[in-house]
């Protein structure tokens, strides 16, 4: 018996491991901002600047300040700008997501009809094909359209994306029939029956939807990067990455409060993004 | 994908709301012409956006692969050879491969390990569960500056090695690189795979492993010959969505080491595109992407062929 008690507690070493590889990232980002800056640059300030020496970290600052935060959320208007740049992005093309993908999901999911099969094939090859794949055609358009260098040009793309419509899509599909059947009884129309019934019923997938559409496009590089040539346009994925030899500390702080509002989706929608990942992963 | 054990006929009657005959072969076809339509106005936004945006200027990227960069002469397969003897992106072509290759099937190992273990600790199941997920909120930009932080010569990973007394790797100069982007895939992307094993997991029937326990088979055997056929399935879809994930890492690779990184052997595909639409190439481009496009496509059929034959 007891061999196997010691088995059971063997299996937490790697899980800790793996777990402290998660943890640890948070961990420097949170304490790396409560350091000073000359901490900081102490720190790992060898790694940044190139300048002899190695870098350590220690388990906690040695005179934990809130100061680069308060400088950060005081004095550093540019960060709001680019904060409101990232929402600009994100707000627009999820909102798109939901306006576009839930009538479609619906009619792939309830209507039997010639070509059912071939829109969702369709639908699915849109989905898993990388943008390295979707980029020339987006820019054959987005340039026709000389929408060139605007924020449609990263949110049109993003609002038709193939990914929630597959999610609703499984969602819709759960429903069960018995509900549709009282809908019938009672005379409910085609649209009556989605507003009604799908939508509300099709929540937790709606709501997987939108959390997996946050954290991709919050983090977005590649089509702002292609998309975007003018700087003051640019989302926090862009900008954070070119003041970190620069400014150290700003950076730091920085990165801190790009991750919270994907931390915060994270933690309240954990549940809807899990369901999310099963949709794609269940078999057809 | 749909509830098979649905009768066909009672979608259409929930779908007009009133009641069907299926005797009249003409209001039969009536019916079905009239749920197409209605079908169509549901579908018609998202549509034309992914006609607009996707499908037809896909077809004219796979045109203008044969024609020159003003469109106007046409050169046939004229780009497809100048991009298959392109230094580049052979190069390219070959650490994507390599990469895919290392990193598709050590994260579906380790993935599997994880969801096994997570599963039989139920207790705390959900702290690990939440830890591992945690890298998929984690905006790569977010890292960059920790990556330097470790990586760089200077960094953490080369002050503990120092510490140990090891000699100090330069990770970003020299083929170490790829590595550390295997190390960063694999841990930005364990969680969602863990999920998808999970789920796997959880849809076989906890009786079979009884019969199983019945019949005196241990955990290995109840493993091997019950676990491991089940899972089939979820293999497929797991290494399809882990190739995909592949191609992001460029995000980690370009924000860190820019456009041409200091070591070749992060030098990926992705990098490739993203010059050659800097420099405008779009006929080369054009031609690449048809090619990775037909490869990708070619692999997602290939597996899903895989699971239809299982079924």
């Amino acid at each position: 018996m007891w061999t196997n008690k010691i088995i059971h507690i063997l299996k937490f070493i790697p899980l800790t491991l793996l777990a402290f590889l998660v943890w640890w990232v948070l961990w420097f980002m949170v304490m790396g901002s409560l350091m000073s800056l000359e901490e900081l640059t102490g720190t790992i300030g060898a790694a940044i600047s190139g300048e002899g020496g190695y870098s350590s970290w220690p388990l906690l600052p040695a005179w934990p300040t809130l100061q680069p935060i308060a400088e950060l959320l005081l004095d550093t208007p540019q960060f709001f700008v680019m904060f409101w740049n990232t929402f600009k992005l994100v707000i627009p093309s999820l909102v798109g997501q939901l306006v576009f993908a839930a009538p479609a999901a619906w009619a792939l999911s309830r209507f039997r009809f010639r070509g059912r099969k071939l829109l969702v094939t369709v639908y699915i090859a849109l989905m898993l094909l990388p943008f390295q794949v979707t980029m020339v055609p987006n820019f054959i358009v987005i340039d026709r359209l000389g929408l060139m260098d605007s924020i449609w040009a990263v949110i049109l793309p993003f609002a038709f994306s193939a990914f929630p419509v597959f999610i609703m899509l499984r969602g819709f599909d759960a429903i069960p029939r018995a509900l549709l059947e009282a809908a019938a009884i009672d005379g409910a129309g085609a649209f009556r029956t989605f507003w009604q019934i799908g939508l509300p019923l099709g929540v937790p997938s709606i709501l997987a939807a939108i959390v997996l559409g946050f954290l991709e496009i919050w983090g977005a590089v590649e089509q702002p990067m292609t998309f975007l040539k003018t700087p003051s346009n640019w989302p926090l994925s862009l900008f954070l990455p070119q003041i970190v030899a620069e400014e150290l500390g700003f950076a730091m702080t920085a990165s801190l409060f790009m991750l919270l509002p994907a931390a915060l989706f994270f933690f309240f929608g954990q549940k809807y993004l899990e369901l999310g990942i099963q949709s794609a992963g269940v078999k057809e | 994908m749909q509830n098979a054990a649905e009768p066909r006929h009672f979608r259409r009657t929930v779908v007009q709301g009133q009641a069907t005959s299926r005797k009249q072969p003409s209001m039969f076809n009536a019916n079905k012409v009239r749920e197409g339509l209605i079908a169509l106005a549901f579908l018609a936004p998202s549509l034309l956006g992914i006609s607009i945006f996707f499908l037809v200027p896909f077809a004219d990227t796979i045109r203008r692969s044969f024609y020159d960069v003003r469109v106007v002469n046409f050169i046939g397969l004229e780009s497809y050879s100048s991009v298959i003897n392109n230094t580049a992106f052979r190069l390219a072509a070959a650490n994507t491969a390599k990469f895919v290759a290392v990193c598709v099937p050590l994260l579906l190992l380790i993935s599997l390990t994880t969801a096994l273990l997570l599963r039989s600790i139920k207790p705390l199941g959900r702290i690990f569960k939440t830890s591992f997920l945690l890298p998929m909120a984690v905006p790569v930009a977010s890292i960059v500056l920790l990556w330097q932080a470790m990586f760089n010569y200077g960094g953490i990973a080369n002050g503990v090695l120092v510490w140990l007394g090891f000699t100090p790797i330069d990770f970003m100069a020299t083929s170490s690189a790829f590595w550390v982007l295997i190390f960063t895939y694999l841990w930005k992307n364990n969680g969602y795979n863990m999920v998808l094993w999970l789920a796997g997991l959880d849809g076989i029937s906890e009786t079979l492993y009884e019969a199983a326990r019945v019949d005196g088979a241990n955990s290995f055997q109840a493993f091997r010959y019950i676990t491991m056929p089940c899972l089939l399935p979820t293999v497929g879809i797991v290494t399809i969505l882990s190739l995909l994930n592949s191609f992001k890492v460029f995000r980690e690779a370009y924000l860190v080491a820019g456009a041409y990184p200091e070591s070749d052997s992060i030098y990926l595909l992705q990098h490739l595109f993203n010059n050659w639409f800097q420099n405008l190439d779009i006929s080369r481009l054009s031609a690449a992407a048809a090619m990775l496009a037909a490869v990708l496509l070619g692999i997602i059929l290939l597996m899903r062929r895989t699971l239809d034959v299982d079924e």
